[in-house]
């Protein structure tokens, strides 16, 4: 007898209701449980909602270094093919690689991952460096689970708080709910408006949690509305008086090439014949070769450039923020000129310098609204006058009996025309600024805004990973080669053709050059072959320089060439493109009595230049 | 730079998230803008607080510091109150001790001229709130501190709206 039998026998209720109600009963508890089930089963962990919040964002690459809090996401990357994964050696570096990776792929955001702690503090350079330049990264860092939160728990630290000046925007996921609208709005926040780095760190409680697999499609943020539009009643003012100027002159900033408007803005130069001068980080605005290019302007600038600056009427500058290292002595900088600053950070209009005519507006936008209205200016008197001082001091240190950087910087380009060239910070740079040609498809990427040593390798990296079919060469100092040079492993294992030129000439080459020329040649710290030896025998001896570049690159796997005579310079350069597989070190041994001229005096004007000498 | 050097306020509605006070207040220190007194509270929606900024700033710099609170993320406004007409009030509670009953009778005295209250009364020690703009307060804790022996202060900065009518402070 089953137990439905007895209900209906002893009479105590209608069976045949009893049993609809109780059919009911179990189909609908079962309805509610398969629902339950099915939400379960929909709702996934914070890690998986991160790499599909990866592809949603097309990242194609990220450059990630492993560590306990983020071990969990390395697992969940580990079970997809669509996104690249590359593990540089050092944190550091592995940030410029992302941010070079971002730089050159035109728009694309560097996506960094690394472990809480240590892993999250080397990022910190880095992001300072992105910061300055503008460069649109997105570095997700672990962090220990919510409950070890303040306890100084093994590998815990307030990253969020760390570089909470030096990123355009940092965050900590505290619930799990909030995981893919912080990182959507991260991806927005890194690559519209003035673009920059954004920290998000990840908890790592936060990320096991099952949550929504839901990934916004909108970014609704009430504190930011990047501004796109031209005031165009500002630009025609602006226009108006380039046209009035009788020595009118354009200054392109980073601005310009950060929003791809070189083009457009070569267009709006030859139609209004103003001619141009840039920062370092706005080589390229007009190809190099332009005749209406004069040069860089600033403390290395070119004479012709800075003269331009200190006598032209109006300046129209587009994308700089005037960077005391373009500006020299403010109070004297471009004297006699009105001034108009388009750029897209309002903050970086008339903070340094006063300005005439501010516009807030993207490069891009507001070179293509300019393109529609310039028209022609009468300046062949102001050019004359320019091609007149170029005459006087052109930029140049020909007539060296020894190989000299301007003769390796000529061999690239002569060697190279569809290539990224990575530098370092110091008088490598600055070499690389004042002689390299930036044509149509070539790019100068640098630390311009930060200065930091070590960026050139991993910079060539990132450039090369992100664009196998250009050639990409570095140019480097000894000093700064050795600041990332754990990353010839990287670059041998993901098989990267790079060419790296080491500028050899045993110093700190810029910080000697400053000791040489006010500090009584005192080369206090800049020796790199001091040491114990040195302080025992009073300076008298040296040993050999350490390391032996061409050894080390051999050691790793890589291709080694010294190059001590002008004349090896091109043969050496050729071999370097014949090696296909792996990077190609050229040491380039240099006098260290190569100084990088012109150079305006510490706290002078831009016409206080010291000439070759 | 110190010409137009003079005191501003600021009122700023914010996200109500954590971390956003030590960003605001860490872009003064880290840009070495002057920060003269924070207040901070939520609104009327919880998720947006307002806060009242006062700084001592010459003009290119006050321009600086509204745009850079401008370009936060967590930023939401930025109104600048120098030219605007609002209401301003800061509260400041002056706790005078060691005091003997003549000190009690000026007290009163204080508290009356400046519409202030006793709020609190021990054997030999008063406690005065004044409700009054900044600029008051410190002339208040000024005298006070002249008459005084010994007083114990705390003040709450200054938190402002705008007018309605046109109404000065």
């Amino acid at each position: 007898m089953t137990w439905i039998d007895l209900a209906v026998d002893t009479g105590t209720v209608n069976g045949k209701y009893w049993i609809f109600a109780l059919g009911m009963k179990v189909m609908l508890g079962g309805l509610s449980f398969l629902k339950r089930e099915v939400y379960r089963l929909k709702q996934i962990s914070g890690n998986k909602l991160l790499v599909r919040a990866l592809k949603e964002e097309g990242v194609d690459t990220i450059f990630g270094y492993p560590g306990a809090c983020t071990i969990d996401i390395s697992d969940e990357l580990y079970k997809q093919d669509d996104i690249r994964i590359i593990l540089p050696r050092h944190e550091q570096a592995l940030v410029h690689e992302a941010d070079a990776y971002a730089r050159t792929t035109g728009g694309k955001v560097g996506v960094c991952l690394v472990t809480s702690g240590p892993g999250a503090t080397n990022l910190v350079t880095g992001l300072a460096t992105a910061n300055y330049d503008s460069v649109p990264l997105v570095c997700f860092t672990g962090q220990v689970a919510r409950p070890l939160i303040g306890n100084d728990a093994f590998q815990e630290v307030d990253i969020v708080g760390i570089t909470r000046s030096i990123t355009k925007y940092g965050v900590i996921v505290r619930n799990r709910e909030d995981l893919g609208r912080i990182i959507k709005e991260a991806f927005y926040i890194a690559r519209t408006g003035r673009p920059g780095p954004v920290l998000i760190d990840l908890p790592k409680d936060v990320m096991a949690e099952l949550g929504s697999a839901d990934y916004p499609d909108t970014v609704n943020i009430r504190g930011y509305k990047p501004n796109t539009n031209v005031h165009m009643g500002q630009l025609k003012r602006a226009l108006k008086m380039l046209k009035k100027a009788k020595k009118p002159l354009f200054l392109a900033g980073g601005g310009v090439n950060i929003a791809r408007a070189n083009e457009v803005f070569t267009e709006v130069v030859e139609k209004t014949e103003v001619p141009v001068v840039t920062t370092i980080m706005g080589r390229g605005a007009v190809p190099t070769d332009h005749p209406l290019y004069i040069g860089n302007l600033g403390m290395h600038g070119a004479y012709a450039s800075n003269m331009a600056v200190s006598e032209c009427d109006l300046l129209f500058s587009i994308g700089t923020r005037f960077n005391d290292r373009i500006t020299g002595k403010l109070h004297e900088f471009a004297p006699n000129a009105q001034i108009v600053h388009i750029d897209i950070d309002t903050a970086s209009i008339s903070r340094n310098i006063h300005v005439d005519v501010p516009i807030v507006a993207d490069a891009l936008e507001a070179v293509t609204k300019m393109n529609e209205y310039v028209e022609h200016c009468e300046t062949k008197k102001w050019r004359k006058q320019i091609a007149e001082w170029k005459e006087e001091h052109p930029l140049t240190m020909k007539n060296r009996v020894d190989m000299g950087p301007q003769d390796i910087i000529e061999e690239i380009n002569r060697q190279f025309d569809n290539a990224i060239i990575a530098t370092d910070v110091g008088q490598h740079q600055m070499f690389t600024t004042q002689y390299i040609e930036i044509t149509k498809n070539k790019q100068l990427i640098t630390s311009g805004g930060l200065g930091t040593m070590g960026y050139g390798f991993p910079a060539a990296i990132g450039a090369k990973l992100g664009n196998p079919d250009k050639d990409v060469i570095a140019i480097s100092g000894d000093g700064g080669m050795q600041m990332n040079i754990q990353e010839f492993a990287t670059a041998v294992l993901e098989e990267l053709p790079l060419i790296l030129c080491v500028f050899n000439n045993e110093y700190l080459g810029m910080v000697r050059q400053w000791q040489k020329l006010f500090y009584g040649k005192r080369y206090s710290m800049t020796n790199l072959k001091s040491g114990a030896l040195f302080r025992r025998t009073n300076g008298q001896e040296m040993p050999e320089y350490t390391p032996d570049f061409v050894k080390l690159a051999e050691s790793y796997g890589a291709k080694g060439i010294r190059v001590m005579k002008k004349e090896d310079i091109a043969a050496a350069f050729e071999e370097a493109k014949k090696n296909t597989k792996t990077p190609t070190l050229i040491e380039f041994v240099i006098n260290p009595e190569e100084l990088v001229y012109p150079m305006v005096q510490p706290g002078g004007t831009l016409e206080d230049l010291i000439m070759d000498c | 730079m110190d010409n137009n050097m003079k005191k501003r306020w600021i009122s700023l509605y914010v996200e109500n998230q954590v971390g956003v006070l030590s960003k605001i207040s860490g872009l003064f220190s880290g840009k070495c803008y002057n920060l003269d007194s924070l207040t901070v509270g939520t609104t009327e929606d919880p998720t947006v607080s307002r806060m009242t900024i006062a700084t001592v700033s010459d003009d290119e710099t006050f321009e600086q510091i509204k745009k850079q609170l401008n370009r936060m993320i967590e930023v939401i406004k930025v109104i600048d109150f120098t030219d605007v007409f609002v209401r301003m009030k800061e509260i400041l509670y002056v706790k005078v001790l060691k005091c003997t009953p003549e000190d009690k009778v000026e007290i009163f005295q204080i508290a009356e001229t400046f519409k202030a209250k006793v709020i609190d009364y021990g054997k030999d020690s008063l406690l005065v709130e004044f409700v009054q703009t900044a600029t008051k307060n410190d002339a208040v804790v000024k005298l006070m501190k002249e008459e005084f022996k010994s007083i114990e202060v705390v003040r709450g900065g200054s938190v402002g709206i705008e007018s309605i009518s046109m109404m000065e402070r």
